[in-house]
């Protein structure tokens, strides 16, 4: 016991003095793998020699959760991460640090969405779409034709195929939804979502748990972010990835948390990272991200994507974050309540849909069809309007605001019943349905 | 015989047998010590710090009311209301209770033939069968997905075969499937521990009054090891409650632990009902171990022979020799697969809708190589810390309650096991909180690595805590009373007798709790603070969020097990060779290790 003691003291101390901040050490808290966090590393300190940077691999939410819990004497110099909603959350908690930065070269926008934040408290240096990836093998095994858009995915013959992450759990699949949502608007955007959402074979909760069932082939098609797709190319699984016709170019982001320990050493890193070398790094085939600097594209490989070149990539949708950060609670809750814990209905529901619709294919039923169009209406039904989704009294209920209202256990059930009685009834009317049919 | 020795699963007989033996065990009880008063502050102080406060700070939301932030239970009202979270209730507790029924199924060949019998490779068969509780996160289920899942090896092959397809890995079953594979180790290791400290003239004498085999089994051997099989299955029972890795992994996400996970978790929603759910885990959690206490209360485990040898083992005839192994070999089998998969995994070049990889290398390894030997370091230093303080914890803990009456004790059990049930997630959130704000030559608590080893100690105390408690059990108190009638004060008396004879059950909380803590994440995500202080499941995490890391965090993962199970395979050799020792050292009531 007096020796473990002796340990623990010996330790503690040695801790203590490994544990003082070397001046040129920066801090940095990331949500990127080592992958990506290796080689741009490696190039950093190359490129400034006076300064070691640290990693910390947190995902988003414990990235966040984190900063805000040490604020009051803060260690971390910089946040680094995809999905831009992280970096408002932190900005809204007074949590980064205003910074005017010289590098040039980097224009306003890509595709619709500004690269850098207008008041300057965090930087695009990268940009990533989102898409349709899938396995070929699984394809080819289970007969699957390649998707193309959004809407492929609804098909009958995808129905148990797809993968998707949850967009409580995954900034970048919250923003994928949000640019369907509004790209159809509310009401066509929820239909879309749903139809495809009766084909999903999981909901997963964390953004790379779906490269990662297509990588290994437990599901044939997932919904993710570029790299997720292109770097398992460079790894050599035998996927594939699309970019639809509907979909938003959006910046991954750096910023500098506020009392930065190492300012000039943040300072130093963003620097970097917007520099030619920096921007170049994302072309290694482990990352595999767009650059924000266009003249970076002349030193890619022909086939990359150049979303300041091909008009396709982005543009088609005018993206307004502002609606976005409105609503963002509400529609990663409606979808959990609706889809993500309602999947076995949902997919009931679909099957029998998809089923009535394969009779009907044969035989034609007036009546028939009519009922399945109301068995569609029922399932794409969604409990609130998006004037009642960005309101403050239902958007108050999970922002934990201060003053009473409803709460968000209350609306949440209100929700899930909702869902779950209109997909039985839509069911039953597709069952009636492909009975007639008969 | 004395007659306390003589265990009686007759209940009405047993109410006559109880009113002697309860004011005789109060005599020897009722003088707490000074020392004893000092420890349970002491331990009551450290549940305090370590846990108690750091979740307080988080959990304490559950009870105010929005807006006004006063008292409430209305958010309880809100639980009992919200049909997903009923029908959460009633999908975690079917899961254990069926998971419980199927790892008991699992363990009890590998404990009874391992240890009822003369069985070469008993301590190997100890070991493997201790595998499955080390899965190392995120790269365990994508190997089991590959072997297991419906587009993984066995699925592959039967749909080329027979054109059929197993649901291994589809809803609840698929979660009791896995959890009961995953967690069956702890009804192993404590059921084993207590077969081996059974007292052999128990056995002895239910033979020469003609039972025999089965009967012989059912009637006496396994009610003597009821503690150790009732502390494996209650953490069982806890673990699967509390899990939220399998179900995750499965996708399946109407249970408790997932639940309180996923709200918990995301960000902006300041939510009380994550917390909520949390509050109801720790509730249904430490009343499963109460129950567990209950159904045991007023029954006499405790036998005087210790370290005779234990139970005979018998000679197996070739032909039962031949059936044992067939037995032991498909269970291993079963439980192992998942490993094997992860060291395919570790080694497959690309791996994708195929039985087996495309090809083989070892470059993963290459790969991980510079990086390991730091996290191979810091696990063994944090995990065996951790391990160490448990055991100690642990020890006390289960002492105090079973062997004095201070008023209160059972609290102290009850708060050590309520850390089972409380997310990793949540202490990671909550010693920020409290540890954040404390200066330590110039840098926070919360920074220094031994904040990871006291989280990790504390997450994991149940386990050794309810081995000790069950090795305890067993233990006849008159062996303490005769060392204190022949002049040995308390302290002697545990540490000269008491330690050395619960040592087996001590040895099991430590492997538990070592094993179990080398592969923790969740916890630690939120306080590792550099590359440099990080255990093995970090840098797996970090590997394991690219396609390009999957091998590599493989690798990792292999490491991880090997590396565990070698410190595992160690210790049983130690408890074999001490076992032996004794088992020489002739009749009577020997004490082991009375001597060192």
């Amino acid at each position: 016991m007096i020796r473990l003691l002796v340990v623990l003291g010996l330790s503690l101390a040695v801790a203590g003095s490994a544990a003082a901040q070397a001046p040129s050490r920066v801090t940095v808290v990331t949500s990127f793998s080592k992958d990506v966090t290796d080689p741009v590393k490696k190039a950093f300190e190359q490129a400034a020699p006076a300064f070691t940077l640290e990693v910390q691999n947190r995902n988003t939410n414990a990235g966040v959760k984190y900063i805000e819990e040490t604020r009051a004497k803060n260690q971390v110099d910089l946040f680094w991460a995809s999905a831009p909603d992280a970096f408002e959350v932190l900005k809204g908690k007074g949590l980064l640090a205003k910074y005017q930065i010289n590098a040039t070269g980097i224009p306003d926008k890509i595709g619709a969405f500004p690269i850098n934040d207008p008041e300057g408290f965090y930087f695009g240096f990268a940009a990533s779409g989102y898409g349709i990836m899938w396995n070929t093998r699984y394809a080819r095994a289970n007969k699957l034709p390649d998707p193309k858009e959004w809407s492929d995915l609804a098909k009958p013959v995808f129905f148990d195929h797809v993968a998707i992450a949850a967009p409580s759990r995954s900034g970048t699949t919250h923003l994928t939804i949000e640019t369907v949502l509004q790209g159809e608007g509310w009401d066509q955007g929820w239909r879309t979502i749903k139809e495809m959402a009766g084909n999903f074979r999981q909901v997963t909760e964390r953004s790379f748990g779906v490269p990662e069932a297509v990588n290994s082939g437990q599901v044939g098609v997932g919904i993710v972010i570029d790299f997720f797709g292109f770097s398992a190319q460079a790894a050599g699984f035998p996927v594939k990835f699309v970019y639809p016709s509907i979909t938003t170019i959006v910046p991954a982001n750096v910023g500098i948390v506020a009392n930065a320990p190492n300012r000039a050493g943040a300072e130093a890193f963003i620097e970097f990272l917007l520099s030619d070398k920096g921007q170049e790094v994302l072309l290694e085939p482990s990352i595999r991200r767009l650059p924000v600097n266009p003249a970076t594209y002349a030193k890619a490989p022909a086939d990359y994507p150049n979303p300041f070149k091909d008009p396709s990539l982005g543009s088609r949708v005018k993206f307004d974050p502002d609606v976005s950060e409105k609503r963002t609670n509400v529609v990663d809750a409606l979808f959990d309540q609706t889809i993500t814990f309602q999947l076995d209905n949902l997919k009931a529901a679909t099957k029998a849909i998809h089923e009535a619709e394969a009779a009907l294919a044969k035989t034609d039923n007036a009546k028939a069809r009519a009922l399945v169009k109301e068995a569609r209406d029922l399932v794409a039904a969604v409990p609130l309007s998006a004037t009642e989704a960005a309101s403050p009294e239902i958007a108050g209920a999970f922002t934990g605001a201060k003053e009473k209202g409803a709460r968000q256990a209350e609306l949440e059930n209100r929700w899930a019943g909702f869902a779950r009685d209109h997909y039985a009834s839509a069911k039953a009317k597709a069952d009636e349905a492909a009975r007639l049919a008969k | 015989m004395p007659d306390r020795r003589v265990l009686d699963i007759n209940p009405s007989r047993f109410m006559t047998l109880a009113l002697p033996t309860a004011p005789a065990r109060a005599k020897t009880a009722a003088t707490a010590t000074p020392g004893q008063w000092a420890a349970a502050i002491a331990i009551a102080a450290f549940l305090l710090v370590a846990l108690v406060i750091p979740v307080g700070t988080v959990v304490y939301v559950a009870f105010t009311e929005k807006g006004t932030g006063d008292f409430t239970l209305v958010n309880f009202v809100d639980f009992a209301r919200t049909d997903l979270l009923v029908r959460s209730t009633w999908n975690s507790i079917y899961a254990a209770v069926m998971t419980v029924l199927l790892a008991t199924a699992l363990a009890l060949p590998l404990a009874v033939v391992t240890t009822r019998f003369e069985f070469r490779g008993a301590a190997l068969v100890q070991t493997l069968g201790f595998l499955p509780l080390i899965m190392p996160p995120f790269v365990g289920a994508v190997a089991m997905q590959l072997f297991f899942g419906r587009s993984g090896s066995i699925n592959l092959l039967l749909g080329d075969w027979l054109d059929i397809e197993i649901p291994f890995m589809e809803g609840l079953n698929g979660v009791i499937f896995v959890e009961g594979v995953h967690y069956f180790p702890f009804i192993l290791i404590n059921l084993s521990t207590a077969l081996r400290t059974i007292d052999r003239s128990m056995e002895e004498a239910a033979q020469n009054l003609g039972s025999s085999g089965l009967r012989l089994f059912r009637r006496i051997v396994f009610p003597l090891a009821m503690p150790g099989y009732m502390a494996g299955a209650s953490l069982v029972f806890v673990k699967v409650f509390d899990d939220l890795a399998t179900p995750l992994l499965l996708n399946v996400k109407d249970m408790l632990a997932p639940q309180a996970y996923l709200r918990i978790t995301s960000i902006g929603i300041a939510d009380p009902m994550g917390y909520v759910i949390s509050v109801v885990l720790v509730l249904l959690s430490v009343s499963a171990v109460m129950l567990s206490t209950l159904a045991m209360r007023g029954r006499d485990y405790a036998t005087v022979q210790r370290g005779g040898g234990g139970l005979a083992r018998r000679a197996l005839r070739p032909a039962e020799h031949a059936i044992a192994w067939v037995v032991v070999t498909l269970i291993l089998m079963l439980v192992l697969a998942p490993h094997a998969a992860l060291l395919m995994l570790s080694l497959a070049t690309v791996w994708s809708y195929s039985p087996l990889p495309d090809g083989f290398t070892l470059a993963h390894y290459a790969r991980v190589f510079g990086d390991s030997s730091v996290y191979i370091t810091n696990t063994l230093l944090y995990a065996s810390l951790a391990g160490l303080i448990d055991v100690v914890l642990g020890a006390a803990i289960a002492y105090l309650v079973l062997r004095t009456t201070l008023p209160g004790r059972q609290w102290l059990d009850w708060t050590a096991m309520a850390a089972v049930a409380v997310p990793g997630v949540v202490v990671g959130i909550g010693y920020l909180r409290t540890f954040y704000g404390i200066d330590v030559g110039g840098v926070p608590l919360a920074t220094l690595w031994i904040v990871i080893v006291l989280a990790l100690a504390v997450r994991r105390l149940p386990y050794a805590l309810r081995a000790c408690y069950a090795a305890l059990q067993q233990i006849s108190v008159s062996l303490e009373e005769a060392a204190e009638n022949l002049g040995a004060t308390k302290a002697r008396t545990i540490r000269r007798v008491v330690v050395p004879l619960i040592s087996g059950g001590m040895l099991a909380g430590f492997i538990s709790s070592f094993a179990t803590a080398s592969v923790e994440l969740a916890a630690t995500l939120m306080l590792v603070q550099s590359n440099s202080d990080a255990p093995l499941a970090y840098g797996l995490y970090v590997f394991m969020q690219s396609p390009a890391g999957r091998g590599p965090g493989a690798a990792l993962g292999v490491i991880a097990v090997v590396l565990v199970a070698i410190c595992t395979l160690l210790s049983h050799l130690v408890v074999e060779r001490q076992h032996r020792r004794q088992s020489r050292a002739g009749a009577g009531p020997a004490v082991p290790g009375a001597t060192g």
